[in-house]
């Protein structure tokens, strides 16, 4: 079962999810260990495999480093449920075939420590500890078509 | 049907007549740039996949920035495979340290941004090829991995927001404190996926460098690019500086083009501006935080890193004393040296400031410049996010080479004009 980390932010910045300063490797692994290191110095202690990241409106702002994504992906969490996306951040979402959620509502249903179930084919994420369903909208076909195939660049090959 | 700048390119980019916004495109790339931090990234998922080309070696313009001269072991190993890969596909235009310099002050100067045309970089601030009629974005490795395999890329045709500057600007107050103004009433997030579309009389009257300064700041608001229109004055900075290819297409918005919203300036009544930590759109006029003690000064970026930006600190410095660690980073080679040979390292010198290396260094908190724990600077850069120059715990203050210049003098925020208007 995924559990929420809820971060009560808007305009997280890829600066606070992966400092400039370990933007000298793209080895994920490394990414990783420093995965939102300037917003929370705990979370890669206590981020479990398949875990997921909630937040406010703009997630992802800032610099076009898709490093930001590897370092989340890298560090374990499943997906990002926020409020709205930077837009290049959400096409590096996409291009990675890295699943993420738009959910206007999503610090209202959504507390910390949550634990979530979610089904991405028909848009609901089960929340277990509050027994509420929340709908959302899933991806526009073209980018659930990238992510199925793996990322952009298997689905350039595909074509 | 009626169309802004912005969809007229792209409709041209994707081979159609028309587009409109929200519709997806499949366009062709007609200059891809590439950066030392997020090309390296690209060029090893494409050998991996097996995809090991370049649709055009003469579209592709290579220049290490972001770490150079390489900072660490780890930004020699990046230096070292964007070298390699540029020299294998023979890059015609790769310019290497000691002509390498800031991206976005780079490739305008060496003529390779024209109007009409699509233009991508991994990097954010791409958007600052706006100010020449043209569409410029940023995306990340991923995408330029598929764009240098391609030459094609997908976007989404973004609605356009006009942003429309009346009046004239007061002495002292400079295109920096106009962006910083404007993300200060829309917000970081206020033209979200959109084109932002600069216009009106205060814009007829800046330089080609003063406009750069706007449309690289699009991205701080949210938009997927800025734009601004073909003038006389674009056409100047043109002849002077496209070498290999010189024919344009210059397009236009029409009268009764589509705008999502619209938001109007009255430049006359803007002050020198200050955007206070950890937001772009922290922005306030200079008299409501003079006073603050600061303890760098960085004078330097794709923002405000170009000559006339340096003439403007100096003339600001001329026989004057520093008062705290002042770093100036001229963003390329040529304005390194035109800065030399104007006199201007003499100005600064004597000031008691460092000249550093064209590079992009401490605007990202890479070197040359980094803050230490609750160190606060005065910068010329564009973003001051938590931990952007180094320490988490240090702050960025973002402003214009002017009140960069008057507040390293002081060692705490100042208002240019006091400086300004007596010489
Ligand atoms: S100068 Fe700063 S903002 Fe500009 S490209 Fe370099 S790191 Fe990015």
């Amino acid at each position: 079962m995924a559990k929420a980390h809820v971060y009560k932010r808007d305009h997280i910045n890829t600066d606070e999810i992966i400092p400039a300063r370990y933007l000298n490797t793209d080895d994920e692994a490394e990414l990783a260990k420093h995965c939102l290191e300037d917003l929370d110095v705990h979370f890669v202690k206590k981020v479990q495999p398949g875990d997921i990241i909630v937040a406010g409106s703009d997630f992802g702002c800032g610099s076009s480093r898709e490093h930001a994504v590897w370092a989340i992906r890298g560090a374990g969490v499943k997906t990002v449920i926020a409020k709205s996306f930077a837009r290049i951040f959400y096409r590096n979402a996409i291009n990675n075939g890295f699943n993420i959620i738009e959910l206007p509502e999503a610090l209202k249903k959504i507390n910390n420590a949550d634990e979530l179930q979610i089904d991405y084919q028909n848009g609901l994420i089960k929340n277990k500890t509050t027994g509420i369903d929340i709908k959302f909208a899933p991806l526009p076909d073209f980018a659930l078509e990238i992510i199925n195939d793996g990322g952009l660049l298997e689905h350039i090959k595909k074509k | 049907m009626a169309m802004t700048i912005t969809e007229k390119i792209l409709a041209k980019a994707a081979g159609k007549g028309k587009v409109a916004p929200g519709e997806l495109i499949d366009a062709n790339i007609d200059i891809c740039l590439c950066v030392d931090v997020t090309t390296p990234p690209a060029i090893t998922m494409l050998a991996e996949k097996g995809i090991d080309k370049v649709f055009d070696a003469e579209k592709i313009v290579v220049t290490p920035d972001h770490f150079q001269p390489a900072k660490d072991i780890k930004s020699a190993e990046l230096h070292k495979r964007l070298d390699e890969w540029a020299r294998r596909h023979k890059i015609k235009y790769y310019y290497k340290i000691g002509r390498a310099g800031v991206c976005h002050a780079l490739l305008p100067e060496q003529g390779h941004i024209r109007p009409g045309e699509v233009i991508i970089g991994p990097d954010s601030h791409t958007c600052t090829y706006g100010a020449f009629a043209a569409f410029g974005t940023g995306i990340g490795s991923t995408d330029l991995a598929a764009a240098l395999a391609t030459g094609k890329l997908w976007f989404k045709v973004p609605a356009s927001e006009k942003i429309v500057f009346n009046g004239s600007l007061c002495p002292g107050v400079y295109s920096k404190d106009v962006i910083l103004a404007v993300i200060a009433r829309i917000g970081v997030d206020g033209a979200l996926y959109k084109a932002m579309e600069f216009v009106g009389p205060a814009l007829a009257e800046m330089s080609m460098q003063a406009r750069m300064t706007i449309t690289n700041m699009a991205i701080e608001a949210g938009a997927k690019n800025g734009i601004m229109a073909f003038d006389e004055v674009t056409k100047q900075y043109l002849d002077e500086h496209l070498k290999d290819k010189t024919d344009y297409t210059v397009f236009e918005s029409d009268d009764d083009a589509e705008y999502e919203a619209a938001e109007h300036f009255d430049c006359s009544a803007i002050e020198p501006m200050v955007a206070l930590p950890h937001l772009p759109s922290g922005g306030v006029p200079i008299t409501d935080c003079a006073g603050k003690a600061m303890d760098q000064a960085y004078i330097g970026s794709c923002t405000n890193g170009r000559i006339e930006d340096l003439r403007i600190a100096a003339k600001i410095l001329k026989a004057k004393k520093v008062a705290i660690r002042t770093i100036v980073v001229p963003a390329t080679p040529t304005i390194w040296k035109q800065a030399m040979d104007e006199g201007l390292f003499d100005i600064f010198y004597d000031a008691g400031c460092v000249i550093a290396a064209p590079t992009c260094g401490a605007c990202l908190g890479g070197f040359m410049g980094v803050l230490a724990e609750g160190e606060k600077c005065i910068s010329t850069t564009n973003r001051n996010f938590v931990g952007r120059m180094g320490h988490p715990k240090s702050e960025v203050y973002l402003a214009s080479p002017a009140t960069a210049a008057a507040t390293a003098i002081e060692g705490k925020l100042t208002d240019p004009r006091k400086y300004i208007l007596k010489s």
